[in-house]
């Protein structure tokens, strides 16, 4: 078995990748191809309780836990947001709960996201952080339990 | 030699530029093109030299001090009232009260005249493209006292149906809330014909000029409604000033909003009597600054004149009008005959939001969103939005940016 990558690791391929951009122009195209590409959530998981709450679009999010680790899938009706939330599924999907609770998420400043997009706070990037932070407490809590 | 006054000069949009500063501006390292001119203004020299002035010379309380700033900061804000009693046309400087905005004009009337003079079973009427700031305190004084806030629909071209404004207008309605122009769509209501139709059954009107009163001239005594609100930032005047008007004889018949200084005629513990209008809705103390720089404001539209300013908007109007109409797959929400320079679209298969953020990062300030008036994006079946709004400093040149901006963004993003 090939051991996991750590979430600084996959924090730091991000920043590597944007350092590779000279403008915002290239950084938001590399976004929205992001956001293409993930993959579109099932139309099942598309229902008001595994919205995040955002401002503007609308952000689905569903988690599963196997195998100790958790795996996160979303999507979003605005294509930049589901790029940026494809980044955070790179970064954290595939971790177990504790990793998932401490990472610190640097890149998201790293990258200039937190300076350059006036609307972080209303395009709920930080809502979803949260979200997927709370879910991986969920399943740590659960994990407990069962345990005893 | 005669010197001809600024209105009887051709509309210079570049020496109008000149005193907006911030227009000066780089965002993302781009020239800014600020078309967010719907949620506020920006504000000309003679409103942030007025403010510093205010403040380096003649700052001090009003009403009560008998030294000469406070007779100086007096006369100033009472100038401005006369400034709003002209520029709305009232006919009694008693009836002009300055709050901090529209909002809290539509509040003081709902929590004083709504309070008192409507009871359980009777109906308000708001128009489906109201403000939100024109539905909830409707709905908060309708909740307490059991009535009910009835709206009147829009039709499918952003302009009101009338007809049926004329059946849910009954012997039940109490007061007629209107927006006089929407700031989602820039439809211009018939308000005058509203308020004859309301008064005829006994109705009181309320009209929201808080975009009304930047784009047309206003006389209220024409419109004959009973009050009227805007807000001072979005005519080029300072946050935190705007104003209520109403009818003398209504205002007198209202209990106070605000209890405090300035209001009152004399304090006792057994009995208190209030000070006469406007100073009985008027509490502690104001906004002076902000209210005097209003006037500022105020006189810098009236010295180019409203009539040249609504020509010149209406023209990039339809310049922007004709050239979005061009981009493929944009469709304008809200195509009423008669409109302020407001225009709302959205395009097949992209995000208000994405458009936004990409304008942006082009220095193009738009709004993406509901623009608080969700019961109207509700029936048109859209979450939001991307809202173009001009004023009397944008520029040709601008909307062809806006154009260029969006083609680009739509490529990226399709
Ligand atoms: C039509 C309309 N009514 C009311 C308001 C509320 O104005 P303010 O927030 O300045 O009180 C606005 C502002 O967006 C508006 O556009």
């Amino acid at each position: 078995m090939t051991a996991r990558p750590r979430i600084e690791e996959l924090e730091e391929e991000i920043v590597e990748n944007f350092s590779l951009f000279d403008s915002w122009d290239e950084k938001y195209e590399y976004i929205i191809d992001l956001g293409k590409k993930l993959p579109a959530l099932e139309e099942e998981h598309k229902k008001d309780e595994n919205k995040v709450r955002g401002c503007q679009s609308t952000v689905w999010l569903v988690a599963a836990y196997k195998d100790g680790l958790v795996e996160f899938k979303a999507d979003s009706d605005a294509v930049i947001v589901k790029g940026l939330i494809s980044m955070l599924i790179q970064v954290l999907s595939g971790h177990t709960p504790d990793e998932i609770i401490q990472a610190k998420l640097g890149f998201i400043d790293r990258i200039g996201m937190t300076t350059h997009l006036a609307q972080t706070r209303s395009n709920g990037l930080a809502a979803m952080v949260k979200q997927m932070k709370n879910f991986a407490l969920a399943f740590k809590l659960q994990n407990e339990a069962a345990k005893h | 030699m005669e010197t001809l006054t600024r209105s009887e000069l051709l509309f210079d949009v570049d020496s109008i530029r000149e005193e907006f500063p911030i227009l000066k501006r780089k965002v993302k390292g781009k020239p800014l093109v600020y078309l967010d001119n719907a949620a506020t203004t920006q504000k000309p020299l003679a409103v942030i030299e007025g403010l510093t002035r205010y403040y380096s010379e003649y700052n001090a309380n009003i009403h009560r001090g008998i030294h000469s700033l406070a007779e100086e900061a007096t006369a100033a804000f009472e100038a401005s009232r006369d400034a709003v009693k002209e520029f709305i046309g009232a006919a009694h400087r008693e009836e002009i009260i300055f709050t901090r905005g529209a909002t809290e004009a539509i509040n003081l009337v709902a929590y004083t005249w709504a309070r008192k003079f409507v009871g359980a079973g009777d109906e308000i009427l708001v128009s489906g493209m109201e403000h939100h700031s024109n539905i909830v305190p409707w709905q908060i004084i309708a909740e307490e006292k059991g009535a009910k806030v009835v709206p009147i629909p829009v039709l499918e071209d952003g302009t009101l149906d009338m007809e049926a404004f004329q059946r849910v207008l009954t012997e039940k309605t109490k007061l007629v809330a209107i927006v006089h122009a929407s700031n989602s769509l820039g439809t211009i209501n018939p308000v005058k014909f509203i308020a004859t139709q309301a008064h005829a059954i006994g109705a009181k009107v309320l009209v929201d000029g808080s975009q009304s009163a930047v784009h047309l001239p206003i006389d209220v005594q024409d419109i004959d409604c009973d009050f009227f609100v805007f807000s001072g930032h979005k005519v080029y005047g300072p946050t935190g000033s705007g104003a209520l008007y109403g009818k003398k004889a209504l205002l007198e018949a209202m209990p106070v909003f605000h209890g405090g200084g300035e209001m009152i005629k004399e304090v006792s513990f057994e009995k208190t009597t209030y000070n006469e209008l406007p100073y009985k809705f008027e509490a502690g103390t104001p906004n002076i600054a902000d209210t005097v720089a209003l006037k500022f404001a105020l006189d810098f539209v009236k010295e180019i004149g409203k009539k040249k300013i609504h020509q010149y908007e209406q023209g990039l109007l339809a310049y922007a009008t004709d050239a979005l109409e061009q981009i493929k797959g944009l469709r304008i929400i809200g195509k009423a005959p008669e409109k302020t320079s407001v225009i709302s679209f959205v395009v097949e298969g992209v995000h208000p939001q994405d458009l936004g953020i990409l304008l942006d990062n082009k220095g193009i300030a738009v709004r993406t969103g509901h623009h608080c008036t969700q019961p109207l994006m509700d029936r048109f079946g859209i979450p939001g939005t991307t809202r173009a709004s001009f004023a009397l400093y944008t520029t040709y040149a601008e909307i062809d940016a806006l154009v260029a901006g969006l083609e680009r963004s739509i490529k990226t993003l399709l």
